[in-house]
């Protein structure tokens, strides 16, 4: 460990090359209680809350973390790979629970830029608004923000449920791939555009669509899809949504190889 | 990358701005190690201008002239102060290179400083009432301490931690930038900007000068050019985004105003918090957090999104 970078410490130390905190201790903190572990992040650093969470989860076996005060820093819940139950009592920064496979979180305040980015499966509720790039690349799992979200929201979607209450802003799922999109409020423009699959729900004004991104049939499915979220979540009583999907008209959709293709052309 | 962050306060009243935005700043160093800069607006009670400039850089290479080259000129700044009629208060070294001068003055801003910049190596950081620029190399604890930031006071600031990308790492490529030659108008920018050249070859034919190659400097110095024509902060920022195109977030600043300015890809990163007592904007929130230890709202403002705030 570099001297200055004292575990418990709320200075941020950087390596020479700016990088923060290249070396920590697990601080061991926490206050456990059978298989529920409570600890406050106020004066550790993003490194070591993330190394206490993975020794409780991992090591420890605990089911159920509760960590106070995490203070808006960024890259916390990041990388876990287990089912668990995991309470976040206050605000994240960037890249809160990115790449997490498995896990049930709660984020009692607002995440910031990327939140969930890469989530594979679990259940991400977020009680407050959330910044740019939610649900970025999300390839499974429900994320339900109760705020707003920022700019390309669900941006290269492969699968899962990205759900707003509030609105969302512009190149909202950008090149989505797969998955459902539900939007509460109003989105911003270029919705959907350069998408080649999956479905966006909106209940209110749309500012524009974007590239091959059109109106879609509704279907009983789609009603079920919307109503059973609502419900799960407890979000109450789902407006009335719109459908959008994929116009399939922007990429090449056959399977054809380039030799075959020529002696069709 | 870069960070920028803003804080207004609304009831009028002078507060620790220095320390305050010294703590937002570093929160943000990961976002930009080479340099970092602050607008800070003080009380400016006695009515006096203060121009804060540059003799050299921080880096200039330290020849056998070079001390007695700073003294020269220095005294040459001073000698055409009061040649222009200025009456010369204080005067303060900040650094061996950069000084803090403060007089009565009634004339014109513009030919003040042209004929100070007009002395080699000369750079006007600053000219206002109650703006003071302070950039210099450096991480914001490096730069708060070289500058003495501790004891500044004031009602409203801006800053910004640089990570150079299209132009040299010194003081003249650091932000923020001072709208030459509207006094006490600054601004700070995230992002690029793509009709740079096209701009300021129309701006230098309208006899605007700029400092640097930084593409940032654009913003300070269309704003100048705008409310010099009679536009509010406000209305200039507006027409901005359909005139600079590139991706971009900008705070721009007055003696009473603070605006932000998002480009319509919503591509770089804001973060607001807005109550009956102040405004905080930043890069990111942890900026925000590091002047308000509490659990607080905030939200991304979207895409062209102009929001103004007076003090």
């Amino acid at each position: 460990m570099p001297e200055g970078a004292l575990v418990g410490e709320r200075r941020i130390t950087y390596d020479a090359r700016g990088l923060a905190e290249p070396f920590a201790d697990v601080p061991k903190v926490s206050e456990i209680d059978g298989t529920h572990a409570r600890f406050d992040a106020q004066d550790l650093t993003t490194r070591t809350i993330n190394l206490e969470l993975r020794w409780l989860v991992y090591e420890m076996g605990m089911t159920e973390v509760e960590i106070d005060n995490p203070g808006s820093k960024h890259s916390l819940g990041v990388g876990i790979l287990t089912r668990c139950k995991i309470t976040f009592n206050g605000s994240l920064g960037y890249f809160g629970c990115g790449l997490i496979d498995g896990p049930e979180v709660h984020i009692t305040g607002r995440v910031g830029w990327s939140a969930c980015e890469n989530m594979m499966s679990g259940v991400v509720v977020v009680d407050g608004n959330a910044g740019s790039l939610t649900g970025a690349a999300l390839r499974g799992g429900d994320l339900v923000v109760k705020g707003r979200v920022g700019a390309r929201s669900g941006v290269d979607q492969k699968g899962g449920t990205l759900i707003t209450l509030g609105s969302a802003g512009s190149m909202t799922g950008f090149m989505m791939q797969r998955g459902r999109i539900i939007i509460g409020g109003d989105v911003g423009p270029g919705l959907g555009d350069s998408m080649y699959d999956g479905t966006i729900y909106v209940a209110g004004k749309v500012k524009s669509l974007g590239i091959d991104c059109v109106p879609g049939e509704w279907t009983d499915v789609d009603t079920e899809l919307i109503e059973r979220k609502f419900r799960i979540y407890g979000l109450g009583s789902p407006p009335e949504f719109q459908k959008f999907v994929c116009g399939k008209v922007l990429y090449n959709y056959d399977t054809l190889e380039p030799s075959e293709r020529k002696l069709v052309l | 990358m870069c960070g920028i962050a803003g804080i207004i306060y609304r009831d009028g009243a002078q507060h620790p701005i220095g320390d305050e935005m010294t703590r937002m700043l570093q929160s943000m160093k990961h976002r930009g190690p080479d340099s970092t800069g602050y607008a800070l607006y003080g009380n400016g009670e006695n009515g006096d201008l203060v121009m804060r400039y540059k003799l050299a850089d921080a880096n200039t290479p330290r020849d056998f002239d070079f001390t007695d080259r700073l003294r020269r000129h220095r005294t040459e700044v001073e000698s055409r102060l009061a040649s222009l009629g200025a009456r010369i208060g204080e005067v303060d070294e900040e650094t061996p290179y950069a000084f803090r001068v403060s007089f009565e003055y009634g004339g014109d801003l513009k030919l003040l400083a042209d004929f100070v910049e007009d002395i080699p190596d000369a750079e006007v950081l600053s000219l206002g009432r109650t703006l003071e620029i302070v950039k210099d190399l450096g991480d914001a604890e490096t730069v708060h301490e070289q500058y003495g930031l501790s004891s500044f006071r004031g009602t409203h600031a801006i800053g910004h931690v640089r990570m150079a990308t299209e132009s040299e790492v010194d003081i003249a490529g650091a932000h923020p930038y001072w709208a030459y030659p509207y006094s006490d108008v600054a601004v700070v920018h995230n992002g690029q900007l793509t009709n740079y050249f096209m701009w300021r070859r129309r701006l230098e034919r309208a006899g605007r000068r700029f400092m640097s190659e930084c593409d940032s400097e654009i913003i300070a110095v269309y704003l100048a050019q705008e409310m010099s024509e009679g536009a509010t902060l406000e209305e200039a920022m507006h027409k901005s985004l359909d005139e600079l195109d590139g991706v971009f977030t900008y705070i721009a600043v007055t003696k009473d105003e603070l605006g932000v300015a998002k480009d319509e890809l919503a591509a770089k990163p804001l973060v607001l918090y807005e109550s009956d007592d102040l405004v905080a904007i930043a890069s990111e929130e942890i900026a925000i957090r590091a002047i308000l230890e509490r659990e607080i709202d905030t939200y991304d403002p979207y895409e062209r999104e102009v929001l103004v705030w007076q003090r």
